[in-house]
């Protein structure tokens, strides 16, 4: 009787709720402008709002329906995070789309809701590596590539810079990580890939939030490495390149990953950055027709969110348009199959299944050259896109490598074994088939 | 005129030493349990249990643990986190080495836990006592989420260090779901509550306060010190490793050794020294303020402004106006917020002809 009176309310609840802001598709924008890795989060914020508020303007939207959203800060923490997904979870006239946490530790404390929820979550980059595995976890996105794809095209970067992969063998590598979820989500595939190639690994860990890492890059400098990869996120990049410096090790030595690729991680180091190299899922550069018209749009008229300066150049603000697109670009399709009217987040979780970012999709949206084409299906919830590295030539990032291709013969074998894991913990059926 | 206790007389010992001797009280606290167990669940939506009161709840929890160390036995602990992280973490391994055990028991053994690993971080306040027994509790925190992040087997060799709660089932219902949650957590902590208010009023209570206010005096007047300091040890982490199994497995059902840094053992010690050290309401007093006040304030702020205003304007105002209400409170009242409600509770009993 009391669930039934219950369920009632928070009912009418919801319909008060969606009666105020009707006919539209709700997007939920969890982001973290304090705390320690606000100076990171805020910029890729102003860049999600800004895309959404470009297509409003150009397009009246999606699918005519127009794009209507509300933020919440997470200050980067998982209990304040479960707090904003449970707050806008049900806004809207359909309930929230798509959730992007930017955060893995933030990715870990909802997977487990998402199923009785019905809603996806995009973890572009991050997250939890397995997820990649549509067949076990349907709601969970990792889209372009996971921390593990990205970790061998690392490897091959390496090898590349030494002139093969034979070159590999011997060679001392040092993981300088964030002792976070984050940080250790590569180990098991550096370690896998260190017996392949033959080459050296030891892990130094840094722990939250990084700004003492005196006694990590001392022990790193005995080691005497020959590549360092950096796995930093926040405040802990620029005094790890720092740090670097003053240890002694030169800044092309060190191979940060997309999180510690940003101006905001090399421009406080100063010149101790220059020739610092980093992976990441965009190309540099800002000539692309989806920056102009966020300024022609939104800037010109006034209504930009961040810094006229950041659109275009600014690493973090160009990941949040990136989030943008891949809202948009679920949601659009989503419309294509169930009409034009406000989406839900199932219904979103089949548009984000079905994404094809094909050569003529990245045409239509402005972002030809950012980011290379790559196709999401039913069990492969990644699309396995190959990864860029960038290098800081102490103005502005330039390429460092061409695209180079993820070794999905090292990363799907352990995705699927893991994922098998989980399926048999939790009693899941994969489905797919 | 109405909270006066006028011709309610105590004609034995076992009335007057009663929990709540006051016939008003009993009142207040029959009425504040029914509204809890049955008001609240009719007309709280899902926002609210799962997100609001549960992990309300679940912190009051761990501060009435620190406020059985703090408030009643005088011992300073700034590694509550840890002790919760110890119960998280042991509950986790029980269940996940031994999958048929009932979650309430693996939530004991995880309490026991904890309540062993407090009793040997207690150790050190045999000899030193105020700052100095901060800082060597102070090592309890840093040591244990260190060895949790360090040693795989605790989290069952998970590839990122995180562990996620087991399905949780009491006789024969899921308690997945947010009603069930908030009843599970409420019961729990509803007699956990009793438990402290009771064991406070009796000889080890009265041991403490004794050791608390003086110890070279109660332990002339034959209080064992050895003894009293470690129980209260020992009760207060088994208090806290409790609360943190209930925020591993029903607050967040994924956590990281991360959820139980030092920020959040300051935060649980700010909940006691707001709330009122040395008393049960305190605990909760505290945690309402701690949690419910920032994401009001936090709600509030969005929707006044509308959105008009930035989220981060708004996280930065939350902050000032929390930060002032600290110090206002702590200024208006030291004694904490539990004072505040005595206080108002004596005028109450003069109201409307005070003298």
């Amino acid at each position: 009787m009391y669930r039934f009176l219950s369920s009632i309310i928070s009912f009418a609840v919801f319909f008060i709720v969606s009666v105020a802001i009707a006919g539209e598709h709700f997007v939920p924008i969890t982001s973290y402008r304090t705390g320690p890795y606000g100076v990171s989060g805020a910029p890729a914020a102003d860049g999600y709002v800004d895309y959404l508020k470009m297509v409003n303007a150009r397009d009246g939207g999606v699918g005519g329906v127009k794009v209507a959203w509300e933020e919440c800060e997470t200050a980067y923490k998982p209990d304040r995070f479960v707090e904003c997904y449970e707050r806008l979870k049900n806004k809207g006239e359909a309930g929230a789309t798509v959730f992007q946490p930017l955060g893995t530790g933030l990715t870990y404390s909802v997977i487990d809701r998402l199923a009785a929820d019905k809603m996806p979550l995009i973890t572009m980059g991050y997250g939890r590596t397995d997820a990649s595995d549509g067949t076990v976890f349907p709601w969970v996105f990792p889209l372009m590539a996971n921390y593990w794809s990205i970790s061998t095209a690392k490897i091959k970067f390496i090898g590349e810079q030494e002139g093969g992969m034979d070159k590999l063998k011997g060679l001392k590598i040092a993981n300088v990580y964030h002792d976070s979820a984050y940080g250790k989500e590569t180990l098991p595939v550096l370690l896998k890939q260190s017996e392949k190639y033959g080459f050296e690994l030891k892990g130094f860990p840094v722990a939250h939030p990084g700004l003492d890492q005196k006694a990590t890059w001392l022990n790193v400098r005995r080691y005497k490495p020959d590549y360092v990869i950096l796995r930093g996120w926040g405040v802990m990049n620029q005094t790890a390149i720092k740090e670097a410096a003053r240890a002694r090790i030169p800044a092309n030595k060190l191979v940060g990953v997309i999180w510690s690729c940003s101006e905001l991680d090399t421009i406080p180091a100063g010149k101790a950055a220059k020739g610092y190299n980093c992976s990441s899922l965009i190309n540099p550069g800002s000539n692309y027709k989806v920056f102009d018209d966020i300024l022609k749009y939104v800037y010109d008229a006034g209504e930009g969110t961040g810094d006229k300066e950041d659109v275009g150049h600014q690493q973090n603000y160009k990941m949040g348009v990136l989030m943008g697109i891949m809202t948009v670009a679920s949601i659009e399709k989503a419309t294509e199959k169930y009409g034009n009217k406000p989406m839900s987040g199932e219904q979103v979780r089949w548009g984000i299944e079905n994404l094809d970012f094909n050569k003529a999709k990245l045409q239509e949206m402005g972002i030809d050259g950012l980011i290379p084409p790559f196709k999401v299906s039913c069990s492969d919830h990644e699309g396995s896109a190959p990864v860029k590295f960038q290098r800081w030539n102490g103005e502005a990032f330039e390429a460092a490598s061409d695209w180079i291709s993820t070794d999905q013969s090292i990363v799907r074998p352990m995705i699927v074994a893991s994922a098998a894991g989980y399926a048999k913990e939790k009693g899941l059926t994969p489905r797919c088939n | 005129m109405f909270y006066r206790e006028a011709g309610q007389f105590k004609t034995s010992y076992k009335k007057d030493q009663a929990i709540l001797p006051i016939f008003q009280d009993k009142i207040a606290m029959v009425a504040m349990l029914l509204f809890c167990f049955i008001v609240i669940p009719l007309f709280a939506n899902d926002y609210w249990l799962a997100s609001i009161l549960v992990p309300f709840l679940a912190l009051s929890l761990a501060a009435l643990g620190l406020n059985v160390l703090t408030g009643y036995a005088g011992q300073i602990s700034l590694g509550t986190a840890a002790f919760m992280a110890v119960g998280a973490f042991a509950s986790f391994n029980l269940q996940v080495r031994i999958p048929e055990i009932p979650f309430l028991v693996a939530f004991l053994w995880g309490g026991l836990c904890a309540a062993g690993v407090g009793i040997l971080f207690g150790l050190p306040s045999l000899r030193i006592k105020g700052f100095y027994l901060a800082v060597a509790t102070l090592a309890a925190q840093f040591f244990i989420e260190w060895l949790f992040t360090h040693f795989d087997w605790f989290t069952n060799y998970s590839t990122s260090g995180v562990i996620t709660a087991p399905p949780m089932t009491l006789l024969g219902f899921a308690i997945d779901n947010p009603l069930s949650k908030y009843f599970l957590v409420l019961s729990i902590v509803v007699i956990c509550a009793f438990f402290v208010r009771n064991l406070a009023r009796s000889e080890i209570g009265r041991a403490w306060m004794a050791v608390r206010d003086m110890d070279i005096a109660a332990e002339a007047i034959g209080i064992n010190l050895m003894k009293t300091k470690l129980l209260a040890f020992g009760v207060s982490s088994f208090l806290c490793g409790l609360a943190g199994a209930l925020w591993a497995y029903v607050v967040l059902g994924t956590v990281e050794p991360q959820a139980f840094d030092i920020a959040r053992s300051f935060e649980i010690l700010f909940m006691v020294v707001i709330g009122g050290l040395g008393s049960v309401s305190g605990a909760f007093l505290g945690a309402g303020f701690m949690i419910l006040l920032p994401i009001l304030l936090n709600n509030l702020g969005s929707l006044i402004t509308g959105g008009t205003i930035s989220t981060e304007t708004i996280a930065h105002i939350e902050y000032m106006v929390f930060g002032a209400f600290i110090i206002f409170f702590l200024i208006v009242e030291p004694n904490g917020l539990a004072r505040l409600w005595q206080i108002g509770k004596e005028k109450l009993r003069l109201w409307p002809f005070p003298y």
